[in-house]
């Protein structure tokens, strides 16, 4: 007993400091987070184009991209984006956060294409018609009957998404980029201390839980019709 | 002199010859009806006359302007086939309204868009919005719609829908309404409150192509009836030709498995 109440006032004792330590790795994650998800966003709708070009190879082409990054998994990626081009070209290894980038963009880009994808071939042929024959061009059938509809339907599916993308930063500490968790597990070699690292679980339960919020509330907005 | 001419029309998808050498002619205020089981052709023709397909060959003429040539060899571009689609109002089976946008936008949307076009419309745009919308709300309260110009689609009943798309296609003043059976996707109580906006339409003198699979209707609103068989038009007549002697045997079967 005296052992427990000893450990819990040594925890409260460094709760500050390590809450420090713990919210600048997570700095870091949140880095990583917001500008995959700024670059992606984009980069996945020119993958979705490409994916259902009607020029046969640029299909292909976009399909094997998509079937590669979709078939292998991140930690590989980052670790090939980052040791790769000095082990074939010779060339000099990119920034860690740089090569963490370049592989986070590129797997969410071709996770996003999907379901924009999906989005976008979901839509009734009949609605593109009748913008079609209302005698509106197909910028305009594009952008003020298909686009909204499809937003209403790839929101749920991109919340998902978004929030795995949260959790997956996790990985970059493959290559030691200083995230949350690299953070936290150096209190184990340093100080054996496990707690920060449990303690880390409610960074991102906070940050998920508020994205859930907002994405209920998106799609409580958009709710406003059926269909 | 007939506003719409159609000469030797031919489409086929893939293999299948869907139509095979349709012509075609009516004249300004007049409503054809196109009876005929179902395969036979009958919405690729209503969807060839404006371009939601493109034939392969033949010739049709409206209002004294060739709108598609099999022979000429210039395609057309996308600005000269919407100029020529708007001649047409095309009325779907599954109504097709946009579900995002209310019952008043579903009509003035495209109208206000098109309107951006006119060279006075940068001067003139609230003018031009408030006479589009008055048009709009004058068409929907002469379909009843009045209680119902800020309600989505999905609040309403189908054949409720089917009446909003219809005031959709008026509101851009189309030469010719082309109905693709209009009331199929309804339930028979529903289907009345629409064939009766159609029925006004005809009393009204505006020039009609109607598929419909409503023989009755098809009767007392047509000014000659079209029997559409396996991609060719087997017979046509008035209706009193077409339900009362019809001449050929196709015909006959087809009408004898059809209730009046
Ligand atoms: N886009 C298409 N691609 C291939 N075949 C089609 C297409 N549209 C229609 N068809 C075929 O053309 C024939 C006639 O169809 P349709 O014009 O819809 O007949 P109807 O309206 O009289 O029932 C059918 O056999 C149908 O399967
Ligand atoms: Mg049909």
């Amino acid at each position: 007993m005296i052992e427990f109440l000893h450990t819990i006032s040594r925890i409260i004792e460094d709760l500050p400091s390590v809450t420090m330590t713990l919210l600048g790795g997570f700095g870091k994650s949140i880095e990583i987070f917001l500008i995959t998800l700024v670059l992606s966003l984009p980069l996945g709708l020119v993958i979705t184009f490409g994916s259902m070009s009607k020029i046969k190879p640029i299909k292909w082409l976009f399909k094997t991209f998509v079937w590669i990054i979709r078939g292998t998994p991140l930690m590989l990626q980052i670790i090939v984006v980052f040791y790769g081009p000095g082990l074939l070209w010779d060339a000099n290894a990119l920034p860690r956060l740089t090569a963490v980038l370049i592989a986070f963009v590129i797997n969410y880009s071709a996770y996003f294409s999907e379901i924009y994808r999906a989005g976008i071939e979901s839509i009734p042929q009949g609605q593109y018609e009748a913008g079609q024959v209302l005698g509106m061009t197909k910028t305009q059938v594009f952008f003020k009957i298909v686009l909204f509809q499809v937003i209403k339907r790839i929101v749920p599916p991109m919340g998902n998404e978004i929030i795995t993308l949260v959790k997956d930063t996790s990985l970059a500490r493959i290559i030691a980029v200083e995230e949350i968790i690299m953070v936290a597990q150096r209190y184990i070699s340093a100080k054996a201390l496990i707690w920060p690292l449990f303690y880390s679980g409610a960074f991102y339960l906070l940050f998920c839980g508020i994205l859930t919020l907002l994405f209920g509330y998106i799609e409580k907005k958009l709710n406003y019709y059926r269909g | 002199m007939a506003i719409l001419e159609i000469k030797n029309l031919k489409k086929s998808f893939g293999k299948v010859e869907v139509l095979k050498d349709v012509s075609f002619e009516m004249n300004e205020g007049e409503v054809v009806s196109i009876i005929g089981s179902s395969g036979s052709g009958k919405t690729t023709f209503l969807r060839c006359i404006n371009f939601l397909e493109t034939a392969d060959s033949g010739k049709i003429v409206c209002d004294g302007d060739v709108i598609f040539d099999g022979k000429s060899v210039k395609k057309m571009n996308a600005k000269e086939i919407r100029e020529k689609q708007m001649k047409f109002g095309f009325v779907f089976q599954q109504f097709n309204l946009f579900p995002q946008y209310d019952v008043l936008t579903n009509v003035t949307l495209a109208p206000k868009l098109l309107a951006k076009e006119r060279p006075d419309f940068k001067k003139n745009k609230a003018a031009i919005y408030a006479e589009i919308e008055a048009k709009a709300l004058d068409l929907l309260s002469q379909a009843g719609l009045s209680d119902k110009i800020n309600n989505y689609p999905c609040q309403l009943s189908g054949g409720q829908q089917q009446r909003v798309a219809i005031v959709r296609a008026l509101a851009l003043e189309p030469k010719i309404m082309l109905f693709d059976e209009p009331t199929s996707a309804l339930d028979p109580e529903l289907t009345n409150e629409v064939l009766k906006i159609i029925k006004f339409l005809a009393d009204d003198d505006m020039t009609m192509i109607i598929v419909t699979h409503e023989m009755q209707f098809a009767k007392n609103i047509s000014d000659r009836i079209v029997f559409m068989d396996k991609g060719v038009v087997a017979e046509t007549g008035t209706p009193e030709e077409i339900f009362g002697n019809p001449k050929t045997e196709r015909l006959q079967h087809f009408l004898s498995n059809t209730k009046l």
